[in-house]
């Protein structure tokens, strides 16, 4: 791994999941301060950030600007969660927050400090997929795929949470990830057989 | 996004004396200043992340009755929590029935009520007369495009509307949020927590520098209640026009009804006068179209949205059957 996380990696090579061990990112120079002890002081620039990606350990100096999903996209190349619209209207950058699903683009990485995060590059057993995976490729629940990867998360949450008592219930409890293809109907039986599998 | 320096409170005390500082912007849930911050709306300097402040998330009963809601529990905490779904159906449903499932994983029941207008100029990339985004630059959507805009309240310096879903229905339950300043804080109703024009067509709400939400206090709830939104999607979209109902029946008598309306002017708008007038009437009388007509007196349009009149009122008169449980 590359002191300034910007060596180019493949995507498949990140798909593949190779385990990424912890980077040092970028920190942006950061300017004098005069170290007064008042309470302005405890505003930094840069964080230290620690957290557990996809079982994995990392720890961060991050600009306080930095999301997480451009931490996850643009720090360690895990570009299967996607940037859509960044304003947390599409759904494509959906990830699991200690277990819950979250729109990537609406949180600052230094407040995830200490958490954990699971990406879609998390989901599968080695080689063998996460059965929502298998569900959406068996129901043909994707076009173009970009939205993909956040309606598959998303979908893990929703069973997780038990909201696929219905098709109706299904599409209310995803329609939180907009897909342009109008796969609609594909995904919401794609989620509706995946929670069966799993019960 | 412009950087800025960042800094996460520790306690309630820490986060009011931080968030008390010059050129200082709160952020909780997060999913409303980011996107301020990316528009450009506002540019500050310093933020104090107030979203690890122990002690101010939960539900919890009061001995009154009521219940108390941390401030930042987030709001698909607070809708299925049992206490809401039991006693406050209206609450639970305006959450349910706002954002999307992922963002009421991040925001937070305190944070909602600071959401600002959807206004296109307010929200605009290029910058255009908005008396909120640039104060004393005029109002763009007077004259301009206001289908989805104020018929109460508005005045030609902002047409906008306030867009929440739960605000509207702490407003029928005449819900107080609870504020800390460190010097005992204050008790500011629901219902007129966020400004009309009238007051200061810039502002927003009536939230001091250095003030917080710290809770939501809820009376205990005699009453059955419903929440209706009206709006071009089914799901994940804003309201075109809302209504909270809290009834207390008496058989097919209205002992007390207590309305409030969404989407319709700068804060949840009550119908008192409707309310007064339904004390004491049956439901499925004619009173029920003559009250409404009375709290509808004062509505004026704009010049693209006088279609919201009548489908507010008709939101209302079918939030009151819902609430009723009457098909």
């Amino acid at each position: 791994m590359s002191e300034d996380g910007t060596k180019k990696l493949s995507r498949r090579e990140v798909m593949r999941g190779s385990a990424l061990a912890a980077g040092v990112a970028t920190i942006a120079p950061i300017g004098a301060r005069q170290a007064t002890g008042s309470v302005t002081d405890r505003f930094e620039h840069s964080n230290h950030v620690v957290m557990e990606i996809n079982g994995v350990d990392h720890q961060f100096d991050l600009e306080s600007r930095v999301t997480l999903l451009d931490l996850l996209r643009e720090r360690l190349h895990l570009t299967g969660t996607k940037k859509g619209c960044n304003r947390g209207e599409c759904g494509a950058c959906t990830v699991l927050l200690d277990g819950r699903r979250v729109n990537a683009c609406l949180l600052l990485a230094a407040s995830v400090n200490g958490r954990k995060v699971t990406t879609i590059e998390g989901l599968a057993d080695g080689p063998r997929l996460h059965p929502v995976q298998r569900a959406f490729i068996e129901h043909d629940a994707f076009q173009c795929g970009f939205c993909t990867s956040g309606q598959v998360m998303s979908a893990v949450s929703c069973i997780a949470e038990g909201h696929t008592g219905t098709n109706a219930e299904i599409r209310e409890w995803m329609s939180g990830n907009i897909c342009r293809c109008a796969a609609y109907p594909q995904i919401a039986a794609a989620v509706e057989a995946a929670a069966k599998e799993r019960i | 996004m412009r950087d800025f320096s960042y800094a996460q409170a520790k306690s309630r005390a820490d986060a009011i004396l931080l968030s008390g500082q010059p050129n200082t912007m709160v952020i909780a849930g997060g999913t409303e200043i980011l996107n301020w911050m990316r528009i450009g709306i506002v540019d500050p300097p310093r933020l104090v992340d107030i979203s690890r402040v122990p002690g101010i998330e939960g539900v919890e009963a009061l001995p009154s009755g009521g219940v108390r809601i941390g401030a930042l529990t987030k709001l698909n905490d607070v809708a299925q929590h049992q206490l809401v779904r039991k006693s406050y159906p209206v609450l639970s449903e305006a959450i349910l029935k706002s954002a999307s499932p992922q963002i009421r994983n991040l925001a937070t029941v305190g944070g909602n009520p600071m959401q600002r207008v959807r206004c296109p100029y307010f929200r605009a990339d290029e910058p255009t007369p908005c008396n909120k985004r640039s104060p004393g630059s005029g109002c763009a959507a007077f004259a301009g495009f206001n289908e989805k805009h104020a018929i109460f309240g508005w005045t030609k310096d902002c047409v906008a509307v306030h867009p929440a879903d739960p605000p509207v229905a702490l407003a029928a339950l005449d819900a107080v949020y609870v504020t800390d300043d460190g010097h005992g804080g204050r008790r500011i109703p629901a219902r007129s927590f966020n400004t009309l024009p009238s007051q200061d067509p810039a502002a927003h709400n009536v939230l001091r520098a250095g003030e917080l939400i710290v809770g939501i206090e809820i009376e205990p709830a005699e009453a059955t209640s419903a929440y209706l939104k009206v709006r071009e999607r089914e799901s994940y979209e804003y309201a075109t026009v809302s209504a909270a109902v809290v009834i207390d029946l008496d058989g097919d008598v209205i002992r007390r009804v207590r309305i409030a309306l969404g989407s319709v002017a700068m804060r949840p708008w009550r119908l008192s006068e409707t309310e007064r007038r339904l004390a004491g009437r049956k439901l499925k009388s004619d009173a029920i179209d003559s009250a409404l007509d009375a709290g509808f007196a004062d509505a004026r349009p704009l010049s693209s949205n006088g279609y919201k009149i009548k489908l507010a009122r008709n939101a209302a008169k079918r939030a009151i059957e819902l609430a009723a449980g009457v098909t």
